[in-house]
């Protein structure tokens, strides 16, 4: 396969065609494109088991599910937007833009490329599976602690499998991108003259490879402890269950980040093209993602406050929290800085990109707050942490991700997707994302536990509005779908630079990029990345 | 664009008016639609809302500053109104700045934060020391210097209203979910010392008005305290999942003065005693069965269900079961239910033999099980001493 493409290469806008181009592809925009197609199924089936959630929710009794059940959408629901839909999606723009950012021809390990996206479909084909079998799916939350994780049926081993797989197609695509980076950038492309989404990434594929092994391991005593008599996480053989929670939390936090990273590249991306003003405090912003990785080694037991630490752990851990909040709030007002005295237009990634800011700076105060340990006491395990993680995870990662569709959806197809639609796209998502979780704040102070399929009446007013908010948000999505397919069918031929305050080298390539990105080296000189 | 500009100010005015909400008077928010967390009753959960409160005033204010810069960038320096962009790409005093001041603020709020956490770390000196224990899925709490222990379940009522289309309007369910059968009887102005552990897997024992929640977790015992300093009922419930009866198992505090609360052990301790003594009586199938509804809602409807079909493949059903109808295989059945067995836990410890009579009869002359078995409770002692 791969041999012809060699022998192919002087013409190099020949792609092999039908189903080997996809099963067998070498090549990073094929695969880019597998992986952010891949992603946008899984948000949509992700998001499906939100909608039963939120129906559940609507108001109090039981009427449409059994709390086993439900319990289960929960899990996998967060499961399968986490692995599923944000993860691949980060991969998917690092595939298809890395390499064309950088100036080079293809990703550095084409092949394992191919196969870090190919154990995906099957990972996700044995956890999505487990709904069929004896017991369910697994229903103890997505972060699994033990003993209760040990009571899921048939589904358990299935569980922890699909999380050994998903972990090594990580690695694999971290590792991939890290060699691509240091290895393949056109002369001139110094590090400090990266463009921050690339350099985010880099940054978050080093998060990747050192916790998702972590993540492994932790599964892997889960799995000795059911079959194989071992005691790791059993307080009766001398072992310790909130050892379980120290270790996935050393994974898990970090793991948030990982979430988050690529989306603040995205955004760094798009506002200083739609301000028409270069990026303010480019070296601070690398400096504060790093930081801010650094740090997220030394929070994980802020989600474990309630677990009852000793004092002095306690207060270690409230500090590292809350300093993780400075380099945060250094990014937050860079990009400000980025719009003011900037000449900003409107259109929909910059749309998507500013709800982003002030959006996810909200979910940055609820964790600020979530991180008073004392106070934590209180807010733990409740709705407001639930509004938290959707404020940073949803307006947060998701806003960006659909700021970086429509924002490079033309590069790719070689069309400018609808304007207006995607205009319209954007305020319903903004506004019933608002409405589906602002009052999951008010939920969770007035004492509303989360993870519970029914509630007391005094839940029901504002649970009632977040569903709402929730239906009208799902709804709004499938205007995305139609806006991309419309997109790929055609529409108004897009130029190579596409937007007129962009800036860097996968500006300089025709839209859509020819097969084989850059074949030649391109010359990266100040000026070209530069206003 | 016209659009997009109204569209704009009406997403500021949102903003505005949200955060605005917060800045009233806690009062008014508390009142009228349970927006706030709740000062509670004790000195720690003021504390800890008005540390709540605080930070969340400085979030507010910086946010207002943020965003209010922000939108003033996007209203006035906008392409559409002819500016230039400038070129400027950094500040080094403007980036020390809001690296300092953030730090600035960070520490103002930790400090009243590991002084409230000190004071809230110290359970010495306490008069009274409860035992909480989580089960799946019911409380259990040990007046540890009383040598009294009492069981805690979601109340019948709840139980009822709660089943999957139930037909039963959840409204008219005393407190919904967050009813139990028996309270935690407290007294006012006492400093109480509570532990929390688990029987089965992590559950968290929540009450808002005390100020905090921690877990109970199987092995494993943490020291909390309180002192309630406001007679009155505070409800709450359990806080980790753990399984699927985890909506379901709430928390009800009773604090009444120190008097009332003595005489509440005596009578308490005294009825448990002729619980037990009154064993022997024997009972007809009507009482019997009528007493075994009302043990089996309470204890084991949560995994065997109302119909008794149970959740294929996790609870098996007790409709039709040979364990609940082969009238050689009582003993069996009266066994289980004292010491459970793999996923069930013993029931054994928390029900009387007249209990556990009622309920296996229940369970023997009930959805398509007709045996017309009787167990009585001298039965069940027999079934007690093997
Ligand atoms: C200023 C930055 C942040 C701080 C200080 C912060 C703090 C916290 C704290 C203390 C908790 C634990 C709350 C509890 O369970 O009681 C938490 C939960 C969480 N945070 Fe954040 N956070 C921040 C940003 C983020 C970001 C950027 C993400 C993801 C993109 C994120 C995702 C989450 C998630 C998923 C949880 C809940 C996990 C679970 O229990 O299932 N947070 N955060
Ligand atoms: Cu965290
Ligand atoms: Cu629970």
């Amino acid at each position: 396969m791969s041999t012809k493409a060699h022998a192919d290469h002087d013409h190099h806008d020949h792609k092999p065609t039908g189903i080997k181009r996809w099963l067998f592809s070498t090549n990073h925009k094929d695969i880019g494109t597998m992986y952010l197609v891949f992603s946008l199924i899984m948000f949509f089936i992700g998001g499906s088991m939100a909608m039963i959630i939120r129906a559940e929710l609507f108001q109090p009794g039981l009427q449409f599910v059994d709390p086993q059940f439900y319990n289960s959408m929960v899990t996998v629901h967060a499961l399968v937007m986490i692995f599923g839909a944000i993860m691949p999606a980060g991969v998917g723009l690092a595939n298809w833009m890395i390499p064309i950012m950088i100036g080079a021809p293809d990703m550095a390990l084409p092949r394992m490329n191919n196969m870090s996206f190919w154990i995906m479909p099957f990972a996700f084909a044995l956890l999505l599976g487990t709904f069929f079998m004896e017991g369910g799916a697994p229903a103890g939350g997505w972060t699994m602690y033990p003993p209760l994780v040990l009571q899921t049926g048939k589904a358990f081993p299935f569980l922890i499998f699909a999380v050994h797989f998903l972990g090594i197609s990580s690695i694999m695509g971290a590792i991939n991108i890290i060699a691509t980076v240091f290895n393949m950038r056109a002369p001139g492309m110094t590090l400090m003259r990266l463009p921050l989404f690339v350099w985010t990434w880099v940054i978050t594929a080093f998060l990747l490879i050192a916790s998702m092994p972590v993540l492994a391991g932790a599964v892997t005593m889960l799995l000795t402890d059911k079959y194989f008599g071992t005691s790791f996480f059993n307080a009766a053989g001398g072992g310790d269950p909130v050892l379980f929670q120290h270790i996935f939390w050393f994974f898990g936090h970090p793991e948030v980040y990982i979430l988050i990273l690529p989306a603040f590249g995205i955004i760094s991306q798009i506002i200083p093209t739609f301000a028409r003003k270069p990026l303010f405090g480019y070296a601070s912003m690398v400096y504060a993602t790093a930081s801010i990785a650094i740090l997220s080694f030394f929070v994980w037991a802020h989600h474990m406050f309630t677990v009852g630490l000793p004092i002095n752990g306690e207060l270690f851990f409230m500090y590292a929290t809350m300093l993780i909040a400075v380099p945060t709030g250094v990014k937050v007002f860079n990009w400000v800085a980025t719009m003011w005295k900037g000449a900003m237009t409107f259109e929909t990634p910059m749309l998507f990109a500013l709800a982003f800011v002030i959006l996810f700076t909200i979910g940055g105060f609820s964790g600020l707050m979530l991180g008073i340990t004392p106070v934590d006491f209180q807010y733990h395990d409740t709705y407001f942490v639930v509004a938290h993680f959707h404020y940073v995870l949803l307006t947060g990662a998701v806003f960006a991700l659909m700021a970086s569709a429509y924002y490079w959806l033309p590069k790719w197809t070689g069309h400018m997707y609808d304007e207006k639609l995607a205009k319209i796209h954007f305020w319903l998502s903004a506004i019933f994302a608002n409405v589906l979780f602002f009052p999951q704040h008010f939920l969770g102070l007035a004492g509303m536990p989360r993870r519970i399929p029914d509630y007391s009446v005094q839940f029901a007013d504002f649970n009632m509005v977040s569903s709402l908010g929730g239906f009208a948000y799902g709804i709004s999505q499938l205007l995305f779908v139609y806006i991309v397919i419309k997109c790929v069918l055609g529409g108004k031929k897009a130029t190579g630079q596409v937007w007129e305050g962009a800036r860097g080298l996968e500006w300089t390539l025709s839209s859509p990029p020819p097969y084989h990105s850059f074949t030649k080296s391109p010359k990266v000189t100040k000026a070209l990345m530069d206003y | 664009m016209h659009l997009n500009k109204r569209m704009s100010k009406f997403l500021s005015n949102f903003i505005l008016v949200l955060s605005a909400l917060f800045l009233l008077s806690p009062d008014i928010l508390h009142a009228a639609w349970g927006l706030n967390m709740t000062q509670g009753v004790t000195p720690i959960s003021q504390d800890v809302y008005n540390m709540h409160m605080t930070s969340l005033y400085v979030v507010t204010v910086i946010g207002l500053l943020v965003f209010g810069m922000m939108f003033w960038s996007i209203f006035h320096h906008r392409k559409s109104k002819g500016v230039k962009p400038a070129k400027f790409s950094h500040s080094t005093t403007v980036e020390v700045i809001w690296t300092l001041v953030p730090l600035l603020i960070i520490i103002s709020l930790a400090v009243p934060a590991t002084k409230l956490l000190a004071r809230m770390d110290n359970t010495s000196e306490s008069s009274i020391t409860i035992k909480v224990t989580g089960y799946q899925w019911k409380w259990k709490y040990d007046y540890i210097n009383e040598d009294l222990t009492i069981y805690s379940n979601l109340a019948t009522d709840s139980v009822e209203a709660s089943q999957r289309n139930s037909g039963i309007n959840p409204s008219s369910a005393d407190n919904y979910l967050r009813n139990t059968d028996t309270a935690l009887v407290l007294p006012v102005g006492k400093k109480i010392r509570i532990m929390t552990t688990a029987n089965d897997v992590i559950h968290a024992w929540w009450v808002p008005d005390l100020g905090w929640k921690r877990d109970a977790i199987p092995g494993f015992i943490n020291d909390n305290w309180t002192i309630i300093n406001k007679e009155g009922v505070y409800r709450g419930q359990c806080a980790e999942i753990c399984g699927k009866g985890h909506g379901y198992m709430p928390i009800v505090v009773k604090a009444v003065p120190e008097k009332e609360y003595l005489a509440w052990v005596e009578d308490t301790k005294a009825a448990l005693k002729s619980k037990k003594d009154s064993g022997d009586k024997e009972l007809t199938m009507d009482e019997l069965k009528s007493k075994g509804e009302a043990v089996y809602k309470a204890n084991c409807l949560a995994c065997h269900q109302a119909n008794g079909q149970g959740i294929k493949g996790v609870f098996p059903g007790l409709d039709g079961s040979p364990l609940a109808t082969l009238k050689d295989r009582i003993p069996e059945h009266i066994h289980q239910v004292i010491y459970g067995k793999n996923n069930m836990p013993a029931f054994g410890e928390q029900l009387s033999d007249t209990d556990i009579a009622a309920v296996v009869t229940y369970e023997r002359n009930n959805w398509g099980n007709k045996t017309g078995d009787i167990v009585q409770s001298k039965d069940v002692s027999a079934g007690r001493k093997k």
